[in-house]
């Protein structure tokens, strides 16, 4: 049929420049949503342009599956709370990965069973696939119990576990390569892809929460890189574009996020924070300040600049819009309300953002951590929400720390540092913070969302009297 | 691989504000791995089994692609300035 030969590839070609666009164009907010809208078209071009090839001649399941996957999707997108956008994250890498996997498994019976095409490029192309597709399914699934705390947070490690999850991919990695050579011998594949499974299990497992956003963002990397092994196996460009823009913005997002805690990849997948616990525990119990809602409100009320930076207790203590109000109240006392946005606060790249967004927090009140932290010194009040490594001075001047190295926001440097926390216990990484006991450093305790609900009702009271 | 050069120029310069909806979106994006799903489900002589895995296929990709672009959208839509000067 002359339509494949001429009309597909075009509108192929229109897909993955409409992919790129959509990445290109989210960039600034302000064009992000038309980028959202070009990649939506490309897709439809390359679905329609698909279903009008001429080897689809079975409609009613694919029809089936559509209506499913869009009467599932449609209620996923709209009903998720901002908050759990990190576990839907983790989710849709499970689908996309186990996705590409299944179709890999399927491309590698059709050819066992018709003895054809199954040749050493495509094996390759093919085992690589699956292999990603399958663990990084099982990891997704690993990372979003965590996430939603179905699972323990904290990194499970046990003796000879690099040991063991070698072992088993460089198993899975055997296995993979002997298909490759003889893809005919199909009793293999099954081990081959419960290897994978279970790697994906384990590779996650040591694991911890504070490290959760590199490791979607490499999840994210390795479901495109599957998907563009895919490309390589079908033979379609298209499909390789947009599964390497997936994979190298994911590994991009994975070093970006690497980058800003000042460790290396290796050291994310296999070394876990867990064993520091043990040293920590002993050097408790210093003095240190704690204020009431309403001495903090009037320090507040009081200062010209104040910088907030939030962390993943803001998150979880659902604090953002009480924090909203609180800065539109002083906002309208004339007090410089900024947002000091560390890279890996939260549980995905970007977190923080998405949440203060939700709140109405105006996008140019947030900034980088490198572009705020000169101006630290200048500021009156740093607020400190749920936050903790990401402020910690022990990884600037103490190189045993396990977080030295680690960029952080300078709080430290502002006149008065103020924290909001729930108790004096170390935050997730289980380090010690030297922040708790300096003299310009007031605790407050409580929940996050309470304690600047309260602080609000302070503002208000005095902005009555005054 | 000149994609994936693309793709690491294109990442560079996206902002870490919009980090978050990226990530959907390139999720979303990678949905597209539906085509491949379409072509083993909807062959002519398919076996059983590839239309099975084919169908779970294309059902986990529309998902992914339904959901991505909406929730991406979602996302994007909240970030606006203090005067929102268009909708």
């Amino acid at each position: 049929m002359k339509l494949d030969d001429t009309l597909l590839p075009f509108l192929y070609m229109l897909a993955a420049m409409g992919f790129i666009l959509a990445i290109k164009w989210m960039n600034s907010p302000a064009t992000a949503r038309r980028g959202v809208i070009v990649g939506e078209i490309g897709m439809i071009l390359a679905v329609a342009g698909t279903l009008l090839r001429f080897e689809v001649v079975n409609y009613q399941w694919i029809l089936v599956a559509f209506v499913l996957g869009t009467a599932a999707g449609i209620p996923i997108a709209y009903m998720m709370p901002m908050t759990a956008v990190p576990q839907r994250t983790a989710f849709s890498h499970a689908c996309g990965a186990l996705a590409s996997a299944l179709i890999g498994t399927a491309e590698y019976y059709k050819g066992v069973n018709q003895g054809t095409g199954l040749s050493g490029t495509v094996m390759t192309a093919l085992v690589v696939e699956t292999l990603l597709g399958f663990l990084t399914f099982t990891a997704s699934l690993m990372a979003f119990g965590k996430l939603q705390e179905v699972l323990p947070q904290r990194p499970i490690t046990y003796k000879g576990q690099n040991f063991v999850n070698l072992g088993i991919f460089a198993a899975a990695a055997g296995i993979g390569l002997t298909l490759i050579v003889a893809p005919e011998r199909a009793v293999l594949f099954p081990v081959f892809a419960v290897m994978a499974l279970l790697f994906g299990v384990l590779l996650i497992i040591p694991i911890g929460g504070a490290d959760m956003p590199t490791v979607i963002a490499l999840l994210n990397s390795y479901a495109g890189l599957s998907a563009a092994a895919m490309g390589f196996v079908l033979n379609n460009k298209m499909l390789i574009v947009a599964g390497a823009l997936d994979g190298s913005s994911g590994f991009i997002l994975a070093i970006i996020m690497c980058r800003a805690m000042n460790r290396s990849f290796s050291n994310v997948l296999f070394g876990a924070f867990g064993q520091l616990q043990t040293t920590v525990a002993a050097s408790e119990a210093r003095p240190y300040r704690s204020a009431t809602a309403e001495e903090a409100a009037s320090i507040l009320d009081a200062a010209r600049t104040v910088v907030v930076i939030p962390g993943y207790g803001m998150a979880v203590a659902q604090a953002q819009h009480k924090l909203r109000e609180m800065f539109d109240m002083l906002g309208k006392r004339g007090v410089n309300v900024e947002f000091a946005i560390h890279p890996v606060a939260g549980r995905m790249p970007g977190h923080m953002n998405v949440l203060l967004a939700e709140a109405d927090v105006p996008y140019d009140k947030l900034r980088e951590m490198d572009d705020i932290n000169p101006e630290m010194p200048n500021a009156d009040v740093a607020l400190i929400i749920g936050a903790n490594d990401v402020v910690n001075p022990a990884a600037e001047t103490d190189p045993k720390s396990p977080i030295a190295g680690m960029p952080i926001i300078q709080a430290y440097k502002a006149r008065t540092v103020m924290v909001i926390k729930r108790s004096m216990n170390p935050g997730f990484a289980g380090i010690d913070n030297d922040l708790y006991y300096m003299p310009n450093t007031i605790m407050l305790f409580g929940d996050a969302k309470a304690f600047i609900a309260s602080i609000v009702k302070e503002l208000a009271a005095v902005g009555h009297a005054a | 691989m000149l994609a994936a050069f693309l793709g690491f120029q294109l990442i560079r310069g996206v902002s870490p504000l919009l980090h978050t909806p990226l990530m959907s979106l390139t999720n979303a994006i990678s949905a597209i791995a539906v085509v491949g799903a379409i072509l083993i489900t909807g062959e002519k002589d398919a076996s059983a089994l590839s239309r099975i895995l084919g169908f779970s296929a294309v059902f986990l990709a529309v998902l992914n692609a339904v959901s991505g672009y909406l929730i991406t959208d979602r996302m994007l839509k909240m970030f606006k300035r203090r005067e929102p000067e268009k909708k």
